[in-house]
């Protein structure tokens, strides 16, 4: 992928390259990105679960840009340095996609998103939405909440506090943030194909013995 | 008969030492893996070819598991229900234990150790401190024990199981045409794979497998929970268990399912297999998936209620 932007592929040798994204996301961007490509991100994420899906789906109205953004299903631990008063992010993995199904949609139409980061994939309505709307779906690595809070590297701005912390929208900037592409603008889930792949084994490997 | 040694759980000294021990475990328990469980993932992160999303999946896994170690930080950010299970003597004081545990994990939360994590299911509201209606989650059992040296003891062990996870455990009730499982073992063996292959990546895979056959809809619930507390190295005592605990590694692991569902070689770990009696009109397989992050520690305690020895 990535020509849009200073990309410098990171190849460690590997069989498959390690892609960039980098800040600013563009539509151009993400539609080079192909299910099964492994993306490491730099640059903004707005976390966003239940309670931000469902505020936006209600108002229509984002208290903040989301054009060519990038929303994190993620509810961050953050803790308020008392001296500094400076938010800092203790623990930040992915939540389960799947519960945003009936939303994600829709905020792709109606803010302009280049992508969305959770786990566990999502359904038929957003895989739709990918490729009308020109998005991919980025898969985080569940558990690693370490990991993933190392690579933010500051806290920009919190929206939507009245939803509580874990549900507000916090706006992050990180560095090399890695992520798989399990959906993408094309129509390709690397869900599906895993699915598919795995019913016909388990039909040759329960069936003939 | 035996004299009854009756535990004094409220007297000064006694509470501050199993209250220190309780909260050693837990942060333990949430922060580090046991060497059983590591071993097992730093082979599947070798297994992964290099260069796959596996592999990458792996990596991250592996740097994560030394990241929250070094920092003493939870592994994963749900910190799950806290479930604990206290192997005791005759005469042990259940509830002024629960009373100190309930402390410990309100210290717990407040040290971050774990997320404020329980709510109420009628009014939703998150009370902050992990306690509430059967939060955390108690299992006590009176041991049998066998020798003199053994009448005192105590173990307590923690399990902190996700949600993530915890969703896509399931029941099945056999016979079930769907998925061709008769009530024999080949039927209990498709039971159990069929819940591997429905989770696919969902569950945080690579993950272990707890699983009870028979029991009632509640017994087979809580053994086959109870199974995830065996070291992952054990062997079943039951040889035809045995057998069948490899078997559904084996076959899971061909179905390239993968961590996080990326494909690639190891979609689980480890199956631990239990059997209850059940009703002649019942044939209930359980189980249980536990994600990668298998979080669940033990300690026996001395004569002071300090920490003896580590179970893992």
């Amino acid at each position: 992928m990535s020509d849009n932007n200073n990309n410098n592929n990171n190849n460690n040798d590997n069989n498959k390259t390690t892609l960039r994204l980098n800040y600013p996301y563009t539509k151009e961007a993400v539609k080079n990105l192909k299910a099964g490509d492994m993306v490491l991100i730099s640059g903004k994420l707005f976390t966003g679960r239940d309670a931000v899906h469902k505020h936006l789906h209600d108002t229509q109205i984002s208290p903040v840009n989301l054009f060519n953004q990038i929303i994190y299903h993620c509810g961050p631990v953050v803790l308020q340095n008392p001296q500094t008063k400076k938010y800092e992010v203790k623990a930040a993995g992915p939540t389960t996609s799947i519960r945003e199904e009936p939303y994600q949609w829709e905020i792709m139409r109606d803010h302009g998103i280049v992508g969305v980061i959770g786990k566990g994939g999502m359904g038929p309505k957003t895989l739709d939405g990918l490729i009308k709307y020109g998005c991919v779906y980025f898969h985080a690595i569940g558990g690693a909440a370490q990991v993933l809070a190392e690579k933010i590297v500051s806290v920009d701005n919190v929206y939507l506090m009245e939803l509580g912390s874990p549900e507000a929208m916090w706006e992050l900037s990180v560095v090399d943030f890695p992520v798989v592409v399990t959906m993408d603008s094309h129509g390709y889930s690397l869900h599906e194909i895993i699915k598919r792949k795995c019913d016909q084994h388990l039909k040759q490997l329960l069936d003939h013995n | 008969m035996n004299e009854i040694n009756v535990i004094n759980l409220n007297s000064i000294g006694l509470k501050e030492n199993i209250f220190n021990s309780l909260l050693e475990l837990l942060r333990r328990t949430s922060t580090e893996l046991t060497k059983d469980v590591t071993d097992i993932l730093y082979k599947a992160y070798d297994d992964e070819v290099e260069g796959s999303e596996a592999k990458y999946a792996m990596k991250i896994i592996k740097d994560n598991l030394e990241l929250a170690k070094s920092k003493s930080a939870p592994i994963c950010q749900d910190t799950g229900t806290v479930l604990i299970y206290v192997n005791h003597p005759v005469g042990f004081p259940q509830r002024e234990f629960m009373n100190i545990a309930k402390e410990v994990v309100i210290r717990a939360t407040e040290l971050g150790y774990l997320r404020q994590n329980s709510v109420n299911s009628i009014n939703q509201k998150n009370a902050g401190n992990n306690i509430g209606l059967g939060h955390p989650s108690f299992h006590f059992e009176e041991h049998e024990h066998v020798n003199e040296n053994e009448k005192n003891k105590i173990e307590i062990r923690i399990m902190l199981k996700g949600g993530g996870c915890e969703n896509v455990g399931m029941q099945h009730s056999l016979p079930n045409i769907t998925i061709k499982a008769n009530r024999d073992l080949d039927g209990v063996k498709r039971a159990i794979i069929d819940v591997v292959a429905q989770a696919q990546g969902k569950g945080c895979s690579p993950g272990v497998l707890g699983v009870c056959i028979g029991g009632d809809r509640s017994s087979g619930q809580l053994e086959s929970k109870h199974q995830l507390l065996r070291k992952l190295d054990d062997h079943n005592e039951d040889p035809i268990l045995d057998k069948l605990e490899k078997e559904v590694v084996a076959i899971a692991n061909k179905l390239e399912i993968g961590p996080m569902g990326f494909g690639g070689k190891t979609t689980l770990l480890s199956c631990k297999i239990g059997h209850l009696n059940r009703l002649p009109a019942s044939f209930f397989v359980t189980v249980a998936y536990m994600c990668w992050v298998h979080r669940r520690q033990g300690i026996e305690l001395d004569k002071d209620l300090k920490i003896k020895s580590w179970l893992y």
